[in-house]
C-alpha cells in the first residue's frame, strides 16, 4: 500500500502532493489496478494532514479516471499510468543510463543534471516541438 | 466522513463582546464555522483566543452579543456533552493517577469511547500508575486529550494543545486528531501562535487581533483574495487594499487583498498561510475600518 509523505514546506499544496505521489506510484507500478488506497483515515493519522485535503484529492484522481470509490469498501485504483516503454528493463532506461553515465564522466554533479535534464524537457515540450514520427500521446498508451 | 455543509454551524457569533476588569478582551466579533471544519485561531499573546475558546466552552458568559455553539444559545448539560475543552493549563487533579483519570472520564460520560482514549495514552508511553502531579507538561497535555476526545465530542475546542509537546508527540496527537476529524466529522478548533504548526491541518481560519476578528472563513478563498506582489518603485498599488508594503532598496513587496486584476509590473503570486498571517500580524494598524475605506 502506498505511503504519502507530505513536505509541509515545499511550496506545492499538501493536496497536490497527494495527487502527484498516487500518480508517480501509477507510473513506476508500484500500484496496480485493483490495489485500494488507504483511507482517508488511515492517511490523516500518518500523516497529520487535513482529511478534507485527503478527500480532494481522491476526488482529482477519480476525476482523472485512475480511481474509483467503492461504498463501504475503500477507494481502488482503476488503470495504472505504467508506460511499457519506461520499463526497468527497457532500451530507454537503458539508453538514459548511458547518457547519465557519460554526463558524470564529464565531469557535471547531480544537480548540474537534473538542471540540464529540466531545460531540456523544458525546451523539447513547452516549444511544441514535436519529435519525428511520433504519434498523438494521448492515443499512444491505450491504442 | 459527515457533510460540513449540512446543519447548522458549530460557532456562530454575533456582536460578541467580553470585558474583564481590565477593559475590552473581545468585541464586536461577527463570524461563523461550519461544522466539520479543521479551524486555526490565531493571532498575538493578548489578543483574544483564550477568552474566545473558553466563552466557547461556556466557562465565560459573554458580556455582550452571543455564541451559539452547536447551535445552543444557552449552556445546559446536552451541550456540555457534545462539546469537549481543552484548556492551556491542562487543568486535572494532580492527586489522581492516570488510570484513575481515565476512569473517571468514562465514569461521567456516558459515550466514552476507550479505546481512543486508551491509544492516546499508550503512544506516549505513559505509566497508568503515575500521579498526574508528578507528570511532565507535555504528559499532562496527552492526558488532558486523552480525555477529551475520549468523550466523542461533536465539538473540539483547544486551547494551545500542542505548546508543550515533543515534535513526535505534536505529530503523533495531530495524527489521532486528523483520524478523529475523518471518522466522525468532528469539527475542531484550535488556537496557536506556532504558525507552521497549523500549515496543511487547517481549512478554516480565525485571525483574532487586539480583540476583534480580522480575518475570519475559509482557508482557501482567504488565500485566493490575497496577492503577494513583488515590484519596482514606480508599481502602482492603488487599485488594491494595502494589508503591508514593505521596501528593501528598489524592490517593493506587498500584500494585498484584492479581486481587481494586478498591474503587469508587479509579480504576483498566492501567498501561503504563514505569508498571509505574517503579513497580518505584522501590521495591525489596518483594521476592518480601514479595508472598508478603501473599497469604497
Amino acid at each position: 500500500m502506498i505511503e504519502y509523505r507530505i513536505e509541509r514546506r515545499s511550496g506545492v499544496s499538501t493536496y497536490q502532493q497527494i495527487v502527484q505521489q498516487t500518480k508517480q506510484a501509477l507510473r513506476l507500478g508500484q500500484l496496480q489496478p485493483g490495489d485500494k488506497l488507504p483511507t482517508a483515515r488511515e492517511v490523516v493519522e500518518l500523516t497529520a494532514i487535513n482529511p478534507n485535503t485527503v478527500l480532494k484529492a481522491y476526488r482529482e484522481l477519480e476525476r482523472e479516471g485512475l480511481v474509483e470509490p467503492r461504498p463501504g469498501l475503500g477507494t481502488f485504483v482503476r488503470r495504472s499510468l505504467a508506460r511499457p516503454e519506461a520499463a526497468a528493463d527497457g532500451p530507454l532506461r537503458a539508453g538514459l543510463v548511458g547518457w547519465v553515465d557519460e554526463a558524470r564522466a564529464a565531469g557535471l554533479e547531480r544537480e548540474d543534471i537534473a538542471a540540464l535534464m529540466a531545460s531540456v524537457l523544458e525546451q523539447r515540450f513547452d516549444t511544441g516541438v514535436t519529435p519525428a514520427g511520433a504519434t498523438n500521446e494521448d492515443n499512444g498508451g491505450t491504442g | 466522513m459527515n457533510n460540513p455543509t449540512d446543519g447548522q454551524p458549530a460557532l456562530e457569533a454575533v456582536g460578541l463582546g467580553r470585558r474583564y476588569r481590565g477593559g475590552w478582551a473581545l468585541r464586536n466579533c461577527d463570524f461563523s464555522l461550519p461544522a466539520g471544519r479543521i479551524c486555526g485561531v490565531v493571532g498575538p499573546n493578548g489578543a483574544g483566543k483564550s477568552t474566545l475558546l473558553a466563552l466557547g466552552a461556556r466557562l465565560l458568559a459573554p458580556t455582550e452579543g452571543e455564541l451559539r455553539v452547536l447551535g445552543e444559545a444557552g449552556n445546559t448539560p446536552d451541550l456540555r456533552r457534545r462539546v469537549g475543552f481543552v484548556a492551556q493549563d491542562k487543568p486535572l487533579y494532580p492527586r489522581l493517577t492516570v488510570a484513575e483519570t481515565l476512569r473517571l472520564g468514562r465514569e461521567l460520560n456516558p459515550d466514552w469511547d476507550h479505546r481512543t482514549a486508551q491509544r492516546v495514552l499508550d503512544q506516549g508511553q505513559l505509566d497508568p500508575k503515575a500521579r498526574i502531579g508528578s507528570l511532565s507538561g507535555g504528559q499532562r497535555t496527552r492526558v488532558a486529550l486523552a480525555l477529551a476526545l475520549g468523550k466523542g465530542p461533536e465539538l473540539l475546542l483547544l486551547d494551545e494543545p500542542m505548546a508543550d509537546l515533543d515534535p513526535l508527540a505534536r505529530h503523533q496527537l495531530m495524527g489521532i486528531l486528523m483520524a478523529e476529524a475523518a471518522e466522525r466529522g468532528t469539527t475542531i478548533v484550535l488556537s496557536s501562535h506556532i504558525l507552521t504548526e497549523l500549515e496543511g491541518v487547517i481549512d478554516h481560519l480565525l485571525l483574532v487581533q487586539s480583540g476583534r476578528i480580522r480575518l475570519a472563513g475559509d482557508l482557501e478563498q482567504i488565500l485566493d483574495a490575497h496577492r503577494l506582489l513583488t515590484g519596482g518603485d514606480g508599481s502602482r498599488l492603488a487599485p488594491h487594499t494595502v494589508v503591508e508594503r514593505r521596501s528593501t532598496g528598489r524592490t517593493t513587496t506587498a500584500l494585498v487583498r484584492t479581486d481587481a486584476p494586478v498591474d503587469g509590473s508587479w509579480e504576483s503570486s498566492r501567498p501561503t498561510l504563514e505569508d498571509l498571517l505574517l503579513s497580518y500580524l505584522r501590521s495591525p494598524q489596518t483594521d476592518t475600518a480601514t479595508d472598508r475605506e478603501a473599497a469604497a
